[in-house]
């Protein structure tokens, strides 16, 4: 490679791969600061400003009565519209045509001889001549600066109530098996076409590497009629995971053939040669020889499978179907976007949900993905 | 929790199956066929004979899905592509002369082009670009990852990411899509951008392009790295500047791994389906060939035939390079 050289053009090399990584990681670390976001800042401010206090415009309605102190024939009721959190009032009022119109500290009087003051730490006071009991309770209008405030309340909601921790399991059922099966038929094809000679090999060949390129849409319609007809004929639901396993099992097995075999042919001669004079067969050869040998291209293969199959939408939703109790992390994701189009605090949570796993095999197995890619790409 | 344990219950019965029947048959096999015969010209025939048959006991379970999975649908689909909605009448080609009479197909074919010109082109472009800048710094690895990252996320995961950076709300509110938010700082209005037809096509590119640089500055970082070092070195002895060196010396020599790459994005557009259906499920003029097909299968009750239909067109599209590949593949087995 050239040396960078020190000077304008190492710093512009820099800086624009500084800009490059900003802009690829910048729209993912937006949505991972708005999951961890109190959901009424995420509303009223940019996930930029998550740090900063935010001045907001807050509406808070008083209870019903409840803790009201009588005396004297008169009423009060006092708490503090900071719910959770603390802040700071600048501003008050008691009609939404006028929420500003009220120093904190000063006393407005409102209609029916009650009377209202907003301290600045968010203590009210109200007070009237009638009980508040019965009645609904009085709209405090108020603009304040929020101290930033993080939870994790978002990631134990869309767990409990949008279902999220169902479709997670759903898609773990869906992944490992999907991951598994091919693993096991494909190493063995592999080896024949690798290692074995027979009339057809190379046209076998051929035909795996022209099978890696089909579309998935070709085969959504014919499979799901066999499973159809299949599923009436001998009386089970023709939507189950067994039928989403195979046919995961049946898109990825060119790509295994493919990486395993282009692995396995490089392996040297000599060990298989001499294998077979002492006497080995076959057999023998692939599970104690070639299969151990092999575990790099296995690996490659099984974090493909896995990424490919933890995040596969169309497969799942047209094998699956898309009833509540069976629906996996991406098309809970897509139900979500449909149902909860403007709740970040809800799409965020649930996308990150969805993103953990398989980001988390990423960093961990990077290695062995870069690998398989490079061995995948039809040289 | 039960199902989970189902899962695992068939990962073990299937590796059990498989042991069964690779064990099994070839077990059979050498029972039926053993090397050492009664006499020597015995043995040699049934070491041959075993020879011929065992392949095919290796490949058998892999044959059979991939026939039932990838090979008969091919077939069917065309079959189908023939027949009504409920694929038991002929039609001739009724479903085809539908199809090019129709708008929604028009307009997502247009869509589909366009997404076959500028995604594939401006990742293959970018990963170039963030492969030869990365390879020259000391934290070029870290850089790699992150701009690698995306290709772990799921396109509906992406698509929620980049929905919140296209957010939109009315004029005069606080925008929390940052897209927004800088137009409305550099003093114009925001936009509902997955809403503006035809620029919306390029908005949801994006997202593709977004995922796939990093595919692409992968493979040609590693070729890259291929080019031999004389070659380069020649060149700064003859005076070239870094620019020249890098389009007139390393490019050329790494013009078949940027065709892969190429390719390789082509066909993935081409099946582009969750995106769409996330971001706008093909409204506002955004439709794409995956998604029409999507919709076929479904919309009332589903009309086979013309799902079947749009397959097709997707596949002939395919074939072109399906067959690249297959030249690709057998000259280099030949060579070997």
């Amino acid at each position: 490679m050239i040396p960078a050289t020190r000077s304008p053009l190492a710093w512009a090399v820099h800086l624009s791969v500084a800009i490059f990584v900003l802009l690829w990681t910048l729209p993912t670390a937006g949505l991972l600061v708005t999951s961890f976001r109190d959901k009424d800042q995420i509303a009223v401010s940019g996930w930029w400003t998550a740090l900063a206090t935010s001045s907001q415009n807050l509406v808070f309605r008083a209870p019903e009565g409840e803790g009201e102190a009588a005396a004297e024939g008169h009423f009060t009721l006092t708490g503090n519209v900071f719910e959770a959190g603390v802040g700071t009032v600048s501003a008050f009022g008691f009609s939404s045509k006028a929420p500003t119109a009220f120093a904190p500290d000063t006393t407005a009087d409102l209609p029916g001889g009650v009377s209202l003051s907003v301290a600045e730490d968010g203590a009210f006071t109200l007070s009237a001549p009638e009980s508040f009991k019965g009645k609904r309770g009085q709209r405090i209008f108020y603009t304040a600066s929020v101290a930033p405030r993080f939870t994790f309340d978002n990631y134990l909601s869309v767990l409990r109530a949008e279902g999220l921790g169902r479709s997670f399991l759903n898609s773990m059922t869906v992944a490992v098996p999907s991951t598994a099966i091919p693993i096991l038929i494909a190493a063995f094809a592999a080896y024949a076409l690798s290692w074995m000679q027979f009339p057809g090999r190379s046209l076998l060949i051929a035909m795996v590497v022209g099978l890696l390129v089909v579309p998935l849409q070709m085969s959504l319609i014919p499979l799901l009629t066999i499973y159809n007809s299949a599923g009436q004929a001998f009386g089970f639901d023709p939507k189950s995971y067994i039928g989403v396993w195979l046919a995961h099992t049946g898109f990825g097995l060119p790509l295994a053939i493919y990486l395993l075999r282009n692995y396995m042919t490089g392996l040297p001669r000599e060990i298989m040669e001499s294998a077979r004079v002492d006497g080995a067969t076959d057999f023998q050869i692939f599970t104690r020889i070639v299969l151990p040998l092999s575990f790099p291209a296995l690996a490659s293969f099984a974090i493909f499978q896995f990424l490919w199959t933890w995040n596969d939408l169309l497969v799942a939703l047209v094998f699956l179907g898309p009833q509540d109790d069976k629906l996996v992390l991406t098309g809970r994701l897509v139900n979500l976007l449909g149902s909860r189009g403007g709740d970040w605090e809800i799409l965020a949570a649930s996308a990150f949900v969805s993103i953990a796993v398989p980001v988390f095999v990423f960093f961990a197995l990077q290695k062995y993905l870069v690998r398989g890619l490079l061995a995948g790409s039809v040289k | 929790m039960q199902q989970l344990w189902t899962a695992l219950f068939t990962i073990v019965l299937g590796i059990l199956c498989a042991g069964l029947w690779f064990g099994g048959s070839n077990w059979c096999l050498d029972r039926i066929l053993p090397a050492r015969g009664r006499t020597g010209a015995h043995s040699s025939r049934n070491i041959a004979l075993a020879a011929l048959v065992r392949p095919w006991l290796f490949l058998g379970p892999s044959i059979l899905a991939l026939g039932l999975y990838l090979v008969y649908p091919v077939i069917a689909s065309l079959w189908l592509s023939f027949h009504d909605k409920s694929g038991q009448r002929f039609v001739g080609f009724a479903n085809y002369r539908w199809l090019f009479g129709d708008s929604g197909f028009r307009e997502s074919m247009g869509n589909n082009f366009l997404w076959l010109l500028v995604v594939p082109a401006a990742a293959t472009f970018l990963g170039l670009l963030a492969a030869a800048l990365t390879d020259r710094i000391a934290w070029g690895n870290l850089a790699k990852s992150l701009i690698f990252m995306p290709m772990a996320i799921s396109f509906v995961g992406a698509s929620v990411i980049w929905k919140f950076v296209y957010d939109y709300r009315a004029e005069g509110s606080e925008q929390i899509g940052l897209l927004n938010a800088l137009v409305t700082s550099a003093g114009f209005e925001p936009q509902a951008w997955i809403a503006l037809p035809f620029w919306n096509n390029f908005f949801l590119m994006v997202i593709l392009i977004w995922i796939q640089t990093g595919f692409a500055m992968v493979i040609l970082s590693a070729a890259l790295r291929g080019i031999p070092e004389e070659t380069i070195e020649a060149a700064v002895l003859d005076g070239a500047n870094g620019i020249q060196i890098f389009f007139s010396i390393m490019v050329p020599q790494i013009w078949g791994t940027i065709a892969v790459v190429w390719t390789t994005i082509t066909i993935t557009v081409l099946k582009v389906f969750d995106i769409v259906l996330a971001m706008t499920n093909g409204q506002w003029n955004s439709n794409v060939l995956a998604n029409l097909m999507f919709d076929w299968m479904f919309r009332g009750g589903g009309d086979f035939g013309r799902g079947a239909t749009i397959a097709i067109v997707i596949m002939v599209l395919v074939i072109p390079i399906m067959i690249w590949n297959i030249r690709n593949a057998r000259a280099e087995v030949r060579g070997r």
